[in-house]
C-alpha cells in the first residue's frame, strides 16, 4: 500500500498554472452568482494563458444545495466556465476537496488540465445559521432547539480550558488576521481592532462571541491545474502541488475528540508523506489556514504539527505569527480578515498562497517563501478538513 | 417472496397510525429563505418583462441571440454585451401536458409546459406555458404569441407574460 502510494507520486507532477479571485464583499447585488464565477474564470484563464473553449479538459466545482438554494446545483455551473459541452462534475465540499480531485484527475494521466471552481453568494441567503441547524442530527439533537453555534463553542471551551489559554487569545488571533487584511485588497473586514481587555461583544454561545466569528463574504475564485508538461509551456513560474491529504474525524457530536482536530492532524501528515517532507516545521515557511472562528486557527496550528509540542497561544503572544514572525500564518487576513466565503474559504487559501509563492501578494507579500501549506475546514458540525501543500521549486 | 417467508416481516402502518401519534416520529420544517440577486442579465430582462418587452443578448463573436440574456457567451467564452430587443412571437420547439401538479395531486385541467424559440434567436428556447389551446391542437412548430399581464399587474417576474397562445403565421 505504502509502495503504490509512493509509485503514484512519482507518476507525474501537477502545477497551478492559473488563479482568477474577485475581491470579496459584503454583499453583491450588482451581479448574479453565474456573473461573479465568470469574472473568477475569466481571471484564471488570462493568468494561465488559456482558452477553457479549447484547452481546459475538465472541471471540477464545490457547492452545496442548501447553500445555492437550487437542488442538484451541478446543472447550472458549466455556462460561466467555459465549460459547456466538457466533463464537469460538482463536489459537495470545500474548494480544496476539489482540487483534490482535479489534482487526481491529472496525475491518473486523465487529463492534462483541469480547472477548480468554487463560490460564496452569502448574501443571497436570508437566514444562513439555519442551514447550519439542519445539518445537526434531526432525531437527536435538532430537538433541542439549540443555534448550530454551541457546537463551535463546546469545542472552543474544551480547547481553552485544557490549554491554559484565554478568550484573550482568541482577541489576539482576531486582531491579528483583521490587521494583516489591511494590506490586501481582495479583503472585506481589514482593520485596527483593540486585543486587550474584556470582551463587550454580544456572546453567541459562551465562550463564542461575536467577535470570534469570521463574518461572511460573497467571491468567486478558480484555479487552473496542469500536468508537469502542459505547466512547462505555459508559464516560467508553476507553482506545484508538492502534497495534499483529507480526512474526516467521528461526524458524531457525542464520539468525538473535541479537543484536537484530528482531522487537520491525520489530513497533513498524508499530506507531507506524498510531500516527502522529513521536517515540515523546518520546510515550510508560510501557512494559509482556517479560521472560521478565532480559537480555530490555534487548535489546527497545533494540528499541523508545525510548532512541536509548544502551545500555540504561547507562540501567539511571542508574535511567532506575525507577518515577521518564525511562521506567518494567515498574512492573507484568513478569514476573519478577508470574509468567509463558505464552500469557497479553502480555495481562497490556495489562491492566497499562489500568489505569495509567485511573489505577487501585494502589499501583504512575505518575502522569500518557497514552500507554504493551505488548510481548509468545512465548518460545524463537521470534523473534516484538507490539506495542501504548494512550492515554487 | 422466498419459499421460508410467506408474508413480509413487521407491522403495516397507515396514514392514521402517524396521525395518531401511535408512530414514533420527528418532524422538521426548513425555513430556508433566499433572496437571489438578479444581477446584469437577468435584471434586465425582468425589467424588460414588466415593460411588455422581451430582451435577448447576442454575442459578438458567434452572433448567436439568446433569450433569456446573459452577459457572457457560454459557447466562445466571451463577455456580451450588445442587447436587442425581440418580437414576443415564437414556435413551439417541444411541448408537454402536464397533469400532475406541484405537491403531486393530479389536476383536472393540465397545464402545457412548452420551449418556445423566440423569432430571431438561435440555439435558444424560452421556457413557459401554453394557454388558450386544446392540447391535441399543439404541434411541435405550432406558431404562439406571448400574452401578457395587464401592465398595472406587471411586476418584473416570469408570469408578467401568463401564456403564450397559438398565433396566425406572419413570416
Ligand atoms: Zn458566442
Amino acid at each position: 500500500m505504502q509502495g503504490s502510494k509512493t509509485e503514484a507520486s512519482l507518476l507525474r507532477s501537477v502545477a497551478i498554472v492559473g488563479v482568477g479571485i474577485t475581491e470579496l464583499k459584503s454583499s453583491t447585488p450588482q451581479v448574479s452568482y453565474k456573473e461573479l464565477i465568470f469574472e473568477a474564470a475569466q481571471k484564471a484563464y488570462e493568468d494561465a494563458g488559456l482558452n477553457p473553449r479549447k484547452d481546459i479538459e475538465s472541471f471540477v466545482c464545490s457547492s452545496e444545495d442548501f447553500l445555492e438554494g437550487t437542488s442538484i446545483f451541478d446543472e447550472y455551473v458549466p455556462d460561466q466556465l467555459g465549460a459547456v459541452l466538457k466533463p464537469v462534475c460538482t463536489i459537495s465540499a470545500d474548494g480544496m476537496y476539489s482540487l483534490a480531485a482535479a489534482y487526481m484527475q491529472i496525475l491518473t494521466g486523465l487529463f492534462d488540465v483541469v480547472a477548480v471552481e468554487a463560490h460564496s453568494k452569502a448574501s443571497d441567503i436570508v437566514n444562513l445559521s439555519t442551514v447550519y441547524d439542519m445539518a445537526l442530527d434531526p432525531v437527536y439533537t435538532r430537538p433541542l432547539g439549540l443555534n448550530a453555534s454551541f457546537v463551535a463553542g463546546l469545542e472552543m471551551s474544551k480547547f481553552l480550558h485544557s490549554r491554559g489559554a484565554g478568550t484573550n487569545h482568541c482577541r489576539m488571533v482576531v486582531a491579528k488576521n483583521r490587521k494583516n487584511a489591511l494590506s490586501n485588497s481582495l479583503a472585506m473586514y481589514g482593520g485596527i481592532v483593540e486585543a486587550k481587555g474584556e470582551s463587550q461583544n454580544p456572546v453567541l454561545s459562551y465562550p463564542l462571541t461575536e467577535y470570534d466569528v469570521a463574518p461572511v463574504a460573497d467571491g468567486a475564485a478558480v484555479v487552473v491545474l496542469a500536468s508537469e508538461d502542459a505547466a512547462e509551456h505555459l508559464r516560467d513560474d508553476p507553482v506545484w502541488v508538492k502534497g495534499l491529504g483529507w480526512a474526516s474525524d467521528s461526524p458524531t457530536l457525542e464520539t468525538r475528540d473535541w479537543l484536537d482536530a484530528t482531522y487537520v492532524r491525520l489530513a497533513s501528515k498524508q499530506a507531507y508523506q506524498s510531500a516527502k517532507l522529513r521536517n515540515p516545521a523546518k520546510d515550510i515557511q508560510i501557512a494559509e489556514i482556517d479560521d472560521t472562528y478565532s480559537y480555530k486557527e490555534l487548535q489546527h496550528l497545533e494540528a499541523l504539527g508545525l510548532i512541536g509540542d509548544a502551545k500555540a497561544h504561547t507562540l501567539l503572544e511571542q508574535g511567532a505569527f506575525e507577518r515577521d514572525g518564525v511562521l506567518p500564518v494567515n498574512p492573507s487576513g484568513g478569514s476573519i480578515g478577508m470574509g468567509h466565503t463558505l464552500e469557497m474559504s479553502g480555495l481562497v487559501r490556495v489562491v492566497e498562497l499562489v500568489l505569495q509563492l509567485r511573489g505577487e501578494a501585494d502589499r501583504h507579500q512575505i518575502k522569500g517563501v518557497e514552500t507554504g501549506i493551505a488548510q481548509c475546514w468545512r465548518g460545524i458540525p463537521t470534523t473534516s478538513g484538507a490539506v495542501v501543500i504548494l512550492s515554487n521549486r | 417472496m422466498s419459499k421460508h417467508l410467506q408474508k413480509p416481516p413487521g407491522v403495516p402502518l397507515r396514514e392514521e397510525d402517524f396521525e395518531a401519534q401511535r408512530v414514533l416520529s420527528v418532524m422538521y420544517r426548513p425555513k430556508m429563505r433566499y433572496s437571489w440577486a438578479t444581477g446584469v442579465a437577468i435584471g434586465r430582462f425582468l425589467k424588460g418583462l414588466r415593460a411588455g418587452k422581451i430582451i435577448g443578448t447576442q454575442c459578438a463573436h458567434c452572433r448567436r441571440i439568446v433569450v433569456p440574456p446573459r452577459v457572457f457567451c457560454e459557447w466562445c467564452f466571451r463577455p456580451v454585451n450588445d442587447w436587442v430587443d425581440l418580437p414576443d412571437t415564437g414556435i413551439i420547439n417541444t411541448f408537454s401536458v402536464s397533469y400532475i401538479s406541484t405537491d403531486t395531486t393530479k389536476l383536472k385541467t393540465p397545464i402545457i409546459p412548452a420551449v418556445i424559440e423566440i423569432d430571431g434567436t438561435t440555439h435558444a428556447g424560452f421556457l413557459h406555458v401554453i394557454g388558450e389551446a386544446k392540447p391535441e391542437t399543439l404541434k411541435i412548430g405550432t406558431r404562439v404569441k406571448a400574452v401578457w399581464a395587464e401592465s398595472t399587474k406587471r411586476r418584473g417576474s416570469i408570469t408578467d407574460i401568463r401564456y403564450f397562445k397559438p398565433a396566425e403565421w406572419k413570416p
